[in-house]
């Protein structure tokens, strides 16, 4: 039996101790001391500064925290940091920036996909990696036979998939628009 | 030089929300390591703290300060004599009473986020609790008639005899609609970043209007606005909810200047529930009377609301009613009845939002005893002038809206008769209702400088929560100054630029859009006769408050719309699912085109989800929210919105401004909770009254199919 | 949230090993239990984290069934070809659970454990049994629109929210534990999940120190599969009622038939007199009405959630009718 442990259990009542970590966030290695308790996003947003994942509920109902592992799209608010210690974690400032945008992020802009953009980068992050389980064949509720092989990648299908993203300002028909653009160039 | 106002351009600051690096309130890290805060509130809904004992949190770890009403600094006192309720103190911590459920009954500020929270769980607090009124429903009787209603408009208006032409009236509608508790909720919580300099005090906060948050800030920390800069570069959503300062800005503020260290504080999103603002419930009481042609002889709207005791609101949920149709006999009421629970604020369209969601359902219930199509009814009963004030209307284009909506939607496929339409197992109907809602003008500046590198820099304290201002001003300014889109660089959302309209009562593109205007031909005037001096050449634009301007008086102001939508009902759950929606709208001229449609889609979908989802549920024992998470207070999710278009019509209104535009930020959630509900109705034949419309309301007047 | 010490295990033994120590708790894909530990209502001193145990395999059994690992993430199991081929009523079920990114990270092991979402459990302020013992509960009384209808008690009238394991109900999965000694054990997923009684805050059969490691999927039953959830919004939200059903016909005549309900009970509930009533009977409505009937016979409302009960009943008939036309 082998164990690998942080912090120390005697104390836990009163302190605990930070853990050493390293994440690797878009490529780069970035060692961290955290408090174990310390999620992901707010590892992400407090510690290394990258503020543009977002936290808008911290409790797995918005979407806004979305964040790709090892090109799987979650939660990074309910998954503690020290959990991931050998992952690849892509945020939207992995994807691309102000002047090289990655064209999901392009599509948003052409489409209008945001208004106040606070659930963007969470939306940008989820439609890759949707679009990458779509491609794997993953069916959805949407899905009228899920044993079928394929599933064609309608609208509907879009909208459910991406159902785990909140947006308040309601950009959803022009959300849908801009995946739809990028998984038609995608096919194309 | 082409016309860039009105082009559907994109967004000037969407590659840096795409990307992730526009700077939030909670998100600048330029001022160095903050301390983190973490709010306790209260969990009973009336009564006092008879002790609190903080020696638990103050002994966790990296703990720097428990706050409590026993060492909170003094503050300036809610002032009810200050007209707009943003502008008032918000003094927190300031004793031990308890108003509502929720309410902050302490601050914890820790060197994490972590302690911070881990601490506040260890403060505890002991109460004498007070028996509280919670119970909306069984207080109506207690109602009163407030001295006037939001934005200053009258408490009651009545026009001819209501009770006697109603009473004579050959086919009459007379029912009671309910409206829930709602919240805005946007995606960005409530969060603020207070550094102090000295002492001085910069404030990031997530806000609408920042001449009222500065001002709010100031009275309540009672020092000098001068010493009080406030940063507000991007909004994550507002819809009212950020039109004033709340808990956690004045929580920031006091812990930063005693500890003399950048604090933080968001709210979670479950303390957003009790603190931020709620959406009056309402029981509203539509009374119609019309002769068998459909012309309305007598039109009443009663609405009863809660209100917070210690701080009034009331919705002007009835004022929609005084100028949508033409009836000789007319009589609107507001009336409000205490409860205590945290106090009503504007929540996206405040007023025509619930007031239309009854008001339209009752005209398609009066079209519907008629055997009449709604559309054919509202044409009718078309007024000339406002058929209260009897001013003319500046740009009325109703029926415009409901012409062009139902020739775009096949209006003409509606079910003539309720149920009869079956698409598998899906029960399927129409339904629409008109949108209407009031143009603001609030005073507003701008500036602008431009350098000699020809770049031209506009600046105001106005935001962009989201609503594109930062792209719509750039429009305007380049048109004004002649100049191309790029050598405009657009400032917003600092204390120290000029003071704005701010983003609020849809008025903000209008009006800082006219400022800005303003500033720039008072520029190129300038630069006409001047040659651009070194340190640049400036000029400001301003416009004054709508009671000052004569237009305003002389003319009925508003923008106007129609809603159309197709529902799908299960045959055997009575799930319902929007199927598409359209919405057609006349708003002056646009500004732009793209945001614009953004805008509105945005607010038809608000008006989906009041129909449909969003219902704050008390519990009556405690005055607590018990569904206050985005779990359980359910919004719209991208499968509830299928096809959703709006369409703008062009126009231009001259008598709102020079630019001839007006607002539409709330306007596409006027009505169309209405238009859903009524096609709810053609769908089914059922006619829900208490909303939202859920499964378990329609269920059981769904027949079995056996 | 309590601070806590965390460990992550290398494998199965030392894992439960690790748990043994007072107060400490596993940790897979956390979306249940961080949720819960940020509002205080789980306060583990030490966690265990079990995610990268080699527990992630579906595999397929000598019998015709299927082990599905416990570190298996639910959209591994939807999305496999061979579940979604002969055990679609897992996959629909999976797929109607949260959302993408929520299936991304949730375990199979931690769905079945998944513990209920009434407020009341949610507010550390409300009384609530199943989080302070003889506290009373709130619910009764309060705002129950999401609440039983079946099997509940006067100490607890709380839901299970987990779609998956409603469709793991009708095929008969056996859940697979490993204690502290080392010992595996079988429990069918019937016997798994409690009903509250007096002792709401005890909600599965799992001993103190047990781990989930895998849930064994019997051969496909017989018949057509299928999965409905009925629920206010269009997609992540919980089910106000949910059914699985396995049916199958021959020439009309309702041969065999499984039936279990969602969102109606403190476990997935498993109407045995409904399939009673439909085996043997013709495939017609008046057949599915009275296994609906049956189903029902002992449900009760509390107010709110009254509608449930016909709710539950039209769900069940027109979910029949799916699975019965296309046998």
């Amino acid at each position: 039996m082998s164990l690998s442990t942080v912090g120390d259990t005697k104390n836990a009542e009163n302190a605990t101790e930070n853990a050493k970590v390293a994440l690797t966030v878009n490529g780069r290695v970035r060692q961290l001391e955290l408090d174990p308790r310390t999620s992901l996003l707010d590892a992400l947003r407090e510690h290394l500064h990258l503020t543009g994942t977002k936290k808008g509920c911290d409790h797995g109902q918005c979407g806004a925290c979305t964040v790709l592992i090892n090109g799987r799209r979650i939660n990074s608010c309910l998954t503690l940091a020290v959990m991931h210690a050998d992952d690849e974690i892509v945020t939207i400032e992995g994807l691309g920036s102000p002047d090289a945008l990655h064209p999901m992020q392009a599509a948003f802009v052409l489409r209008d996909g945001f208004q106040c953009g606070y659930c963007t980068p969470g939306q940008i992050c989820s439609a890759i990696g949707m679009l990458a389980e779509a491609k794997a064949g993953w069916p959805s509720h949407a899905t009228a036979d899920v044993a079928a092989q394929t599933t064609a990648l309608t609208d509907a299908e879009i909208r459910e998939r991406m159902s785990g993203n909140i947006c308040r300002c309601a950009a959803y028909p022009n959300i849908i628009a801009a995946i739809r653009d990028v998984a038609e160039g995608d096919r194309g | 030089m082409a016309t860039m106002t009105g082009q559907p351009i994109n967004r000037i600051d969407g590659p840096l929300k795409v990307s992730g690096k526009a700077t939030y309130a909670y998100e600048h890290w330029d001022v160095g390591e903050p301390l983190y805060g973490f709010i306790v509130g209260a969990t009973i809904g009336k009564g006092r703290i008879v002790q609190i004992d903080t020696t638990g949190a103050e002994r966790s770890p990296g703990v720097r300060m428990v706050m409590t009403y026993r060492n909170a600094p003094a503050q300036g006192p809610r002032d009810a004599s200050i007209p707009s309720q943003y502008s008032r103190a918000y003094p927190m911590l300031s004793g031990p009473d308890i108003h509502h459920y929720g309410e902050p009954v302490a601050l914890v500020v820790a060197t994490t986020y972590e302690q911070a929270r881990a601490a506040a769980s260890l403060v505890e607090v002991e109460y004498a609790v007070l028996s509280g009124h919670f119970d909306f429903a069984k207080r109506l009787d207690k109602a009163y008639a407030p001295k006037a209603v939001n934005a200053g408009l009258a408490t009651d208006s009545a026009v001819g005899n209501f009770d006697t032409a109603f009473k004579s009236a050959d086919v009459k509608i007379d029912q009671v609609y309910t409206t829930p508790y709602q919240f805005s909720q946007p995606m960005e919580p409530h969060c603020c970043l207070a550094v102090p300099n000295g002492d001085d005090l910069t404030v990031y906060v997530s806000a609408q209007i920042l001449a009222e948050a500065h001002t709010a800030i100031a009275s309540t920390l009672k020092i000098d606005p001068l010493r009080i800069r406030l940063v507000t570069p991007y909004v994550g959503g507002g819809f009212g909810s950020k039109l004033g300062i709340h808990g956690e800005t004045i929580l920031a503020a006091l812990a930063a200047r005693a500890l003399k260290e950048p604090v933080k504080i968001a709210m979670t999103r479950q303390q957003i529930f009790h603190l931020v603002s709620v959406r009056p419930a309402t029981s509203q009481r539509v009374r119609l009377g019309a002769g068998r042609d459909g012309r309305l002889v007598a039109l009443g709207h009663d609405v009863t609301m809660f209100t917070s005791p210690i701080s009034e609101y009331a919705e002007q949920s009835a004022t929609s009613a005084r100028g949508l149709y033409a009836a000789p006999n007319r009589l609107t009421r507001h009336r409000l009845t205490a409860l205590d629970l945290p106090r009503g604020e504007d929540v996206r369209a405040p007023g025509e939002a619930p007031g239309l969601h009854a008001f339209e359902s009752a005209m398609d219930e009066l079209a519907h005893a008629l055997n009449m199509d709604p559309i054919e009814l509202r044409i009718l009963n078309e007024p000339k002038v406002h058929p209260e004030e009897g001013i003319p209307f500046s740009d009325r284009r109703l029926v415009e809206c409901m012409r062009e909506g139902a020739r775009r939607f096949g209006w003409e496929r509606r079910p003539a008769k309720p149920a009869s339409v079956r698409d598998g197992r899906w029960l399927v109907g129409y339904g629409m209702a008109a949108a209407i809602r009031g143009q603001f003008q609030m005073t507003s500046k701008a500036k602008v400088r431009m350098g000699p590198d020809g770049i031209a820099v506009v600046q105001s304290d106005m935001t962009d929560i989201g609503t594109g201002t930062y792209t719509i001003v750039a429009q305007v300014a380049a048109d004004a100054l002649g100049v191309p889109l790029d050598r405009v660089r657009v400032e917003l959302g600092r204390s120290d630029y000029p003071a704005g309209a701010g983003s609020g009562g849809s008025w903000g593109a209008s009006n800082t859009c006219t400022s800005v205007h303003r500033a720039c031909m008072a520029l190129r005037e300038k630069l006409r006769i001047g040659k651009i001096p070194a340190e640049g050449m400036e000029a400001e634009g301003e416009i004054a408050a709508m009671s000052e301007e004569p237009n305003y008086k002389n003319y009925s102001i508003f923008t106007y719309g129609a809603h159309f939508a197709e529902v799908g009902v299960d045959v055997d759950t009575a799930e319902i699912r929007l199927r598409r929606m359209l919405g057609v709208f006349a708003a002056g001229r646009i500004l732009n085109a793209k945001t614009a449609r953004s805008q509105l889609i945005g607010g038809m979908t608000w008006g989906v989800s009041s129909a449909l989802l969003e219902d704050g549920t008390v519990d009556a024992r405690t005055g607590a929210f018990v569904n206050r998470d985005l779990a359980e207070y359910l919004v719209p999710v991208h499968a509830d919105i299928p096809e959703i278009d709006a369409i703008l019509l062009d126009g231009f209104d001259g008598k709102a401004n020079e630019l001839g535009a007006k607002g539409l930020g709330e306007l596409g959630n006027c009505g169309a909770n209405a238009a859903v509900a009524n096609a709810v109705f053609n769908a089914t034949g059922v006619r829900v009254r208490d909303f939202p419309i859920t499964l378990d309301k329609v269920l059981p007047a769904l027949p079995r199919e056996v | 949230m309590r601070p806590f010490t965390y460990e992550r295990a290398i494998d199965p033994e030392a894992a439960v090993a690790a748990v043994s120590k007072a107060g400490a708790k596993f940790i897979s894909g956390g979306t249940n239990l961080l949720d819960l530990m940020k509002l205080e209502i789980e306060r583990p001193i030490h966690l265990v984290d079990i995610s990268r145990l080699p527990l992630k395999d579906i595999k397929e059994e000598p019998d015709g069934g299927m082990r599905i690992g416990a570190q298996a993430t639910n959209s591994d199991v939807a999305a496999d070809i061979r579940v979604r081929t002969r055990y679609p009523v897992l996959s629909q079920a999976l797929l109607a659970g949260a959302s993408g990114q929520l299936r991304n990270k949730a375990s199979v092991g931690g769905n079945l454990l998944q513990r209920t979402r009434c407020p009341y459990f949610y507010d550390t302020a409300a009384s609530c049994n199943k989080r302070d013992p003889s506290s009373g509960c709130a619910a009764i009384g309060g705002i129950n629109r999401g609440h039983a209808i079946l099997g509940a008690s006067d100490a607890c009238i709380a839901t299970h929210p987990s779609d998956m394991a409603v469709a793991m109900v009708v095929l008969d999965a056996e859940i697979e534990l490993l204690d502290a000694d080392r010992a595996t054990r079988r429990i069918a997923i019937g016997d798994f999940h409690r009903l509250p009684g007096t002792t709401p805050h005890i909600e599965t059969a799992l001993k103190t120190g047990e781990m989930i490691t895998g849930v064994v999927l019997p051969a496909p039953p017989e018949g057509r599969q299928f999965y409905r959830k009925v629920r206010d919004r269009a997609s992540y939200a919980f089910a106000l009622v949910s059914v699985a059903v396995v049916v199958a016909t021959e020439r009309g005549t309702i041969t065999s038939a499984r039936v279990a309900f969602g969102g109606v009970a403190h476990k997935p509930w498993r109407a045995k007199e409904a399939e009673a009533a439909l085996t043997g009977g013709t495939a017609t409505m008046a057949t599915y009405w009275a296994a609906a009937e049956a189903a029902m016979a002992g449900a009760t409302g509390r107010g709110h959630n009254d509608f449930k009960i016909e709710l539950a009943k039209r769900t069940l008939c027109r979910t029949l009718a799916h699975a019965a036309q296309e046998n």
